[in-house]
């Protein structure tokens, strides 16, 4: 595969990340992590809540440098925003002034691409994410998955080789969530870019993913282990999960995941009760 | 119920509802004309009788009166109509400069963490401060004209605006602006695109009361000391015990409020059309 010969599409090397809170004492989210996303790669990273999962992707992108260690995309070290790189947010981070049209070409004329081209190419993506007569609404006059579509076509228009995905579809209903977790997939399909998808659901992870990336509980999490998901493709996620491959690689990751959960929850209710008696 | 029977049922029930909510209109007009009339009505009735208090007080009659003699003859200082432009021309101008100003410093203050460091000390201690008696200063610097006004009416409206859109550009949705970026947006891009739209909402509201201001500076300023406008116009009437040319200024005042007032609401319609519908409830 030519992937596998040329640079990683994400690279992060024994990478850490501290930031100081409030109060003025340190917290350490992440510490000695190492991950490599390969070009074309569907990587999910799951761990229990509070775990640095979203601070890995905002070191990814740029937004975020980190306190040791080294991230680069595509062999080039990471130093401001991310020339081509995606990323859909867990809330809607679509600008409610714009209307769908002038939201999906942002991106574009942003760079300086002439409106015209610009608002050519957004009516293009706007119809291959199936909105094709929504152009002039505004945000608040569209669902929640409808928003989520918008966010997607606004990535996908700057044609980025590496999608970061923090949590997008935690706030869908159910149905909602496996129909657009499908489209994600034939949208995918098309450029096959590197893909970092955020999530505290293993089946969704599994479902979607070429890799799942397990992260210990935090603080300082790291990664605890890695599974590769060897499922065919093409896979209709509300139906792969009733595949008897499925369940096998489910409990095996669970396994590794169930520990790290029980310490984030027993950590979360300590917490709680400490600030109850403080 | 029937099948027959259930649209019949629908049609009556929304007319019902139309009839109840017309009733409920005419109902909530009527009571405010009945409060009118005996507001003014008493007033007329209380203070007709007695000529000590018409001249104290003034009379609603005597107010009518003395808006027909402004209208039809002018006032002793030329048209009435000259005195509404130069009051509305002041705190026009005055009401723009201030409104830049104060989105132009509000938004970069916010923006920029080192000059808010800098600078926010000054604004407190200048907005602690009784503003209106740089009225006196602006008067004695800049003479009798427009400029004192137009400086007084800055100097109100300024601050208002500031702190909203101050606010503003702080309290803008960190993922928006982390999105833009992505997406490829200069910071001057993320200034225009993200920061200023989204303090909008901040900044608008802030100019209903500002305009407010504006008029309280054109016509303090020209109480202060001036030519011609309507702050001088009570100011005379008030000198020469002319109590009905002091309400009839003020009523003046309250009819160009209420213009301004309907023209910001229009703008504030108009440019966050974006958002969704203001839940139903009472306006005011």
């Amino acid at each position: 595969m030519r992937a596998e010969k040329s640079k990683p599409a994400i690279e992060l090397r024994r990478v850490a990340k501290r930031f100081t809170t409030d109060s003025g004492t340190p917290y350490t989210a992440l510490r000695e992590l190492d991950l490599t996303v390969a070009e074309g790669e569907f990587c999910a990273v799951v761990g229990p809540t509070g775990c640095g999962k979203s601070t890995m992707l905002t070191l990814v992108s740029g937004l975020e440098r980190p306190s040791v260690g080294s991230v680069t995309v595509h062999g080039k070290p990471v130093d401001g925003i991310t020339p081509g790189v995606g990323f859909v947010f867990q809330t809607d981070a679509i600008l409610p002034w714009k209307s769908v049209l002038d939201n999906v070409s942002a991106g574009p004329r942003f760079r300086g691409v002439p409106k015209k081209d610009a608002l050519e190419s957004a009516r293009d993506w706007i119809r291959r994410v199936g909105l094709a007569g929504f152009e002039d609404r505004y945000p608040h006059q569209l669902s929640g998955g409808m928003r989520k579509r918008v966010a997607l076509a606004q990535n996908l228009i700057t044609e980025p080789r590496v999608i970061l995905m923090d949590e997008p579809f935690s706030a869908l209903d159910v149905q909602t969530r496996a129909k657009m977790s499908d489209e994600l997939l034939a949208l995918w399909d098309l450029t096959r870019p590197a893909v970092v998808f955020v999530t505290h659901d293993l089946e969704e992870a599994i479902a979607l993913a070429d890799t799942v990336v397990v992260l210990t509980a935090g603080p300082a999490a790291t990664i605890k282990a890695r599974f590769p998901v060897d499922l065919p493709r093409p896979r209709v996620v509300q139906e792969i999960r009733f595949d008897q491959r499925f369940l096998d690689i489910y409990h095996q990751i669970w396994d590794a995941l169930r520990t790290e959960v029980d310490i984030a929850y027993s950590q979360s209710t300590r917490l709680d009760t400490d600030r109850r008696a403080s | 119920m029937t099948a027959q029977e259930a649209p019949i049922e629908v049609a009556s029930v929304e007319s019902t509802h139309r009839r109840a909510a017309r009733r409920h209109r005419v109902l909530v007009h009527l009571t405010q004309v009945a409060v009118l009339v005996v507001i003014v009505g008493g007033w007329q009735l209380i203070v007709q009788g007695d000529s000590r208090s018409v001249i104290l007080y003034g009379v609603p009659s005597g107010i009518v009166d003395r808006l027909w003699t402004w209208v039809s003859e002018g006032t002793a200082i030329g048209s009435l109509g000259d005195q509404i432009v130069t009051t509305l021309e002041e705190a026009l101008i005055g009401f723009v400069i201030g409104t830049a100003l104060g989105i132009v410093c509000g938004i970069a203050l916010g923006r920029i963490r080192f000059l808010s460091e800098v600078f926010g000390p000054f604004i407190k201690v200048l907005n602690a401060i009784p503003r209106i008696v740089l009225g006196s200063v602006f008067v004695l610097a800049f003479g009798l004209g427009l400029e004192s006004k137009i400086l007084l009416v800055i100097v109100l409206v300024f601050f208002g605006v500031f702190f909203n859109a101050f606010q503003g550009t702080r309290e803008v949705d960190r993922n928006f602006v982390a999105n833009a970026s992505i997406l490829g947006a200069s910071r001057w891009q993320v200034t225009s695109q993200v920061v200023l739209p989204s303090a909008f909402t901040w900044i608008i509201a802030s100019l209903h009361v500002s305009f407010g201001f504006a008029l309280i500076g054109a016509i303090v300023g020209e109480f202060l000391g001036g030519y011609s406008g309507l702050g001088v116009l009570i100011k005379n009437a008030q000198g020469t015990f002319d109590a009905n040319g002091v309400w009839a200024a003020m009523v003046i005042m309250g009819a160009v409020a209420l213009v301004a007032e309907l023209l910001i609401t229009r703008l504030e319609n108009r440019l966050l059309r974006w958002r969704p519908a203001r839940l139903a409830g009472p306006d005011l």
